[in-house]
Formats: C-alpha cells, sequence, structure tokens
C-alpha cells in the first residue's frame, strides 16, 4: 500500500509519469535536433530537400540553424577538401555539447571519387563521427533515415555527457576509437 | 624483354609505348584569313611562328615580349578580352613550360593564341596592367605551377591553402599527394604528434577482402554475416577461373642489358 496516495485525477490536473532522468533528458534532446545550415557540395541540395516542405525536417523536429552555437548535429553533406578541414573542425569545435555529426555521402565518408591529394579521405579523420550515410548523393528519404537512427542513438546514450566516449576527449576520429 | 629503368616523372612513365605511332594532330593552316593576317602583320617580328589551328590564330612568342604582343592585340586588333592564361608542363620533355594566352576579338569574333615558353624557375611579366582578368588567372598559374609573375599587384596562391607546399599541376606532382598533402589537415588541426593516433588516409576504397564477410558479399557463395569465411571454404569450394586461363608466359624471359 502506497503511504500517499496521489490522486492522479486533481494533482494540478495531469496524471504523474514515471521514469528516469536519462529517458527524460533524452526525449528532449532527440525530438528537437538542431543541424546546422552547412552545406560542402551536391550532397547539400538533398538536405535543402529534406528541410524544405516536401519531405520536412520540421515535423521531427529537426530546424536548420545557422549558427553552431544554437546547434547540435552537425551534418557534413559534400566533399570536404583539406583547405576547408580546418573550418569545418572550428566549426565543430564551436558547437556546444552534446553534439553528434552525421558524415553524409561517399564523399565525406571515405572521400569517395575524389582519390586526389586535395580532398579530405574521410571526415572522420578530423571530426569524430557519429552516422555514415551512404549514397551519391542519398535522397531526402535517407537523411531522414539516419537522423531517425540518430534519435534512436540519442535515446540509448546516457544523459551524463561524461559517460558517453565520444565526449570526454578532446580529439578524436571515429576510425580508431571504438564507441563502447 | 628490356631491363626495367625506374623513372621519376609521369611524363616518362607510359606503361607500353609503341614507337610507331603518331599522335594524331589538328591539322595546321596557313593564315589567310584576312583579320588574321592584319593581326600577323600588327605583330611584325616578334612573331616566331603562326598558323591557323582549328579556326584560331596562334602566334609563337619570345617570353620576354609578352606585355609588348599582348598590348598590340589589344590596342591595335581589338582583342579586348582574355579570357584563359595558364601553362603547360613540358619540363620532362623540353625542360620548358608552354605558356599561353588566349585572347578574344568580340566584334570580329575571332580568338587568338599567344604561346610562349620559359625555363624552369624563369619568371614571366604580368599582364594585368592590360586586362583585369590575368589577375586571377596568373595567381592560378603561381598555384599550380610555380611560376612567379613579375609585378604582379598580389601574386599568391588562389586554390591551395597558403601554407601549401608543392605545385600539383606539375606531371611530377603524383594524384594522391605527396607526404605533406596526406597529412595536411592532421598537421594544421591536432598537430603532428597525433600522426600516430589517426593513421595514414585509406586510398584503397577498391580494395576487397575475401576472407571478410561482414563488408563483402561473395556472389554464388554467400556465407552468413560475420561467418569465418576460411571455415565455410572447406564445404564449398569456390572454382576459380584457373582451368581456364592458360599461362602462356611460363617460359622464363631473358632480361637484356641493351637493345639487340
Amino acid at each position: 500500500m502506497a503511504q500517499h496516495q496521489v490522486n492522479y485525477a486533481s494533482s494540478a490536473g495531469l496524471p504523474i509519469a514515471l521514469t528516469s532522468v536519462d529517458k527524460l533528458v533524452n526525449w528532449g534532446r532527440s525530438n528537437s535536433l538542431w543541424p546546422l545550415t552547412y552545406g560542402l557540395a551536391c550532397c547539400a541540395i538533398e538536405m535543402m530537400a529534406s528541410g524544405a516542405s516536401r519531405y520536412d525536417f520540421d515535423r521531427m523536429g529537426t530546424i536548420f540553424r545557422a549558427s553552431p552555437r544554437q546547434a547540435d548535429v552537425m551534418i557534413l553533406a559534400g566533399t570536404l577538401s583539406k583547405k576547408h578541414s580546418e573550418f569545418a573542425r572550428r566549426l565543430y569545435d564551436q558547437m556546444t555539447e552534446p553534439k553528434w555529426v552525421i558524415s553524409m555521402g561517399s564523399c565525406a565518408n571515405t572521400g569517395g571519387m575524389f582519390n586526389t591529394y586535395a580532398t579530405v579521405q574521410g571526415v572522420d579523420r578530423i571530426i569524430p563521427v557519429d552516422i555514415y550515410l551512404p549514397g551519391c548523393a542519398p535522397r531526402p528519404e535517407t537523411l531522414q533515415y539516419a537522423m531517425m537512427m540518430l534519435q534512436t542513438k540519442i535515446r540509448r546514450e546516457s544523459a551524463d555527457m561524461k559517460k558517453n566516449t565520444k565526449q570526454d576527449l578532446t580529439m578524436q576520429t571515429g576510425r580508431r576509437v571504438r564507441l563502447v | 624483354m628490356r631491363k626495367y629503368v625506374p623513372k621519376d616523372s609521369v611524363q616518362k612513365k607510359s606503361y607500353y609505348t609503341d614507337r610507331f605511332w603518331v599522335a594524331p594532330r589538328v591539322p595546321r593552316l596557313a593564315v589567310e584569313d584576312e583579320h588574321f593576317v592584319a593581326v600577323v602583320e600588327a605583330v611584325g617580328e616578334d612573331s616566331k611562328e603562326s598558323y591557323v589551328e582549328v579556326g584560331q590564330l596562334v602566334i609563337h612568342i619570345e617570353a620576354t615580349d609578352n606585355i609588348k604582343v599582348i598590348k598590340k592585340l589589344k590596342e591595335e586588333c581589338g582583342y579586348t578580352q582574355c579570357s584563359e592564361q595558364s601553362a603547360v608542363d613540358y619540363l620532362a620533355r623540353d625542360g620548358e613550360f608552354e605558356l599561353f594566352y588566349q585572347l578574344l576579338n568580340v566584334t570580329e569574333a575571332k580568338r587568338v593564341r599567344v604561346v610562349c615558353r620559359i625555363k624552369d624557375g624563369e619568371p614571366i611579366e604580368s599582364i594585368t596592367p592590360l586586362y583585369k582578368s590575368a589577375n586571377f588567372a596568373e595567381r592560378e598559374l603561381f598555384d599550380m605551377f610555380g611560376i612567379k609573375v613579375n609585378n604582379h599587384p598580389f601574386l599568391k596562391r588562389i586554390l591551395m591553402p597558403d601554407d601549401w607546399e608543392g605545385h600539383p599541376l606539375l606531371k611530377t606532382y603524383p594524384l594522391e599527394g605527396d607526404e605533406f598533402a596526406s597529412w595536411y589537415e592532421v598537421d594544421k588541426i591536432f598537430g603532428k604528434e597525433y600522426r600516430d593516433i589517426i593513421g595514414p588516409e585509406n586510398r584503397d576504397p577498391a580494395h576487397i577482402d575475401r576472407e571478410d564477410s561482414k563488408r563483402f558479399s561473395r556472389v554464388g557463395y554467400e556465407v552468413p554475416f560475420g561467418a569465418e569465411v576460411a571455415e565455410a571454404q572447406s564445404e564449398q569450394e569456390i572454382a576459380y577461373s584457373k582451368i581456364f586461363l592458360t599461362n602462356y608466359n611460363s617460359k622464363k624471359s631473358k632480361v637484356l642489358d641493351e637493345r639487340r
């Protein structure tokens, strides 16, 4: 028998839900993912299409933000050249934690068809990546699916960012470090 | 079989060469067009050679005369636009760069290419006083070939980063980059000490690992995801094409020091 009776119908007018802080925080985080408006190449066209009315990212709580300070997802959409890599990393560093990264398309994943001196051979050389999105370019549905996968991933994570291994190092790349 | 000699230049590195093959070339016609004849006359003795190729006049000049000749073309012959300017690396063949200026006459709808040659390390005079468009073209020339342009208002790299080493359009520059290029972003962002942590670039995306059943499907001989391929092989042996291929080079070939 509960010692204190809770009157669900009359206490502040709303029923009470019991959950863990992790789940509550992650529910909030995963349902308002704000990506950075950051297109690198042709994948950005698909990214823009995902944001526009036909595919409508907004219904998933995903709104593109123009400032890294307000964003928590970085979608690296396109070829990252070596000249630009410094600035991509700087934008990543400027984002506040918690932050996640989606590598969109073949070029961002591995350098793709640009097997040359001027292209970064996979953005995970400089930025830790959460989701690799195949395709050249991936269709908006693929990006939506990636966003949904990222939500699932966030819901599995701990709300305490110190426990998420990705965040506790100043520098880390996806290729060498395995997420526990 | 001739002895293999390692070659440092890509131009010399063709795997197979037919000695009797002659590259088909666009015919070089004599200058007969009324306008072009006038242009060649205006250039006068500075023109070493002139001919018409695909409807365009080509004039070979000395590199030191470039500003003089192009000024004449602009002011006397009406070539008011410099649409393109670059170079070709013939260092391996001739020890020289071939520079070209592509000029356009809008009223006559005619094009002229002014070609000159400079040795490696020699500077060229800037034509930015004549054409504003030459500013970026000459910066690109410097960026890609390392050709110095005298009296240029702002000669610095245009495409590659300012702290880049090497000039990528030289034939001796590897397509996948030298050591500096392959570590550029790591050195710049994290510092050289992170090279070991991040590791070298993986530049073989076409690499196929037969034993890896997680990333590669073995069409016709499928195994479950993640299964040890070596174990599965004992049950299903793959018939490779060795039955169909005959090794015609089984005899050891002789290596000659000289040509016979």
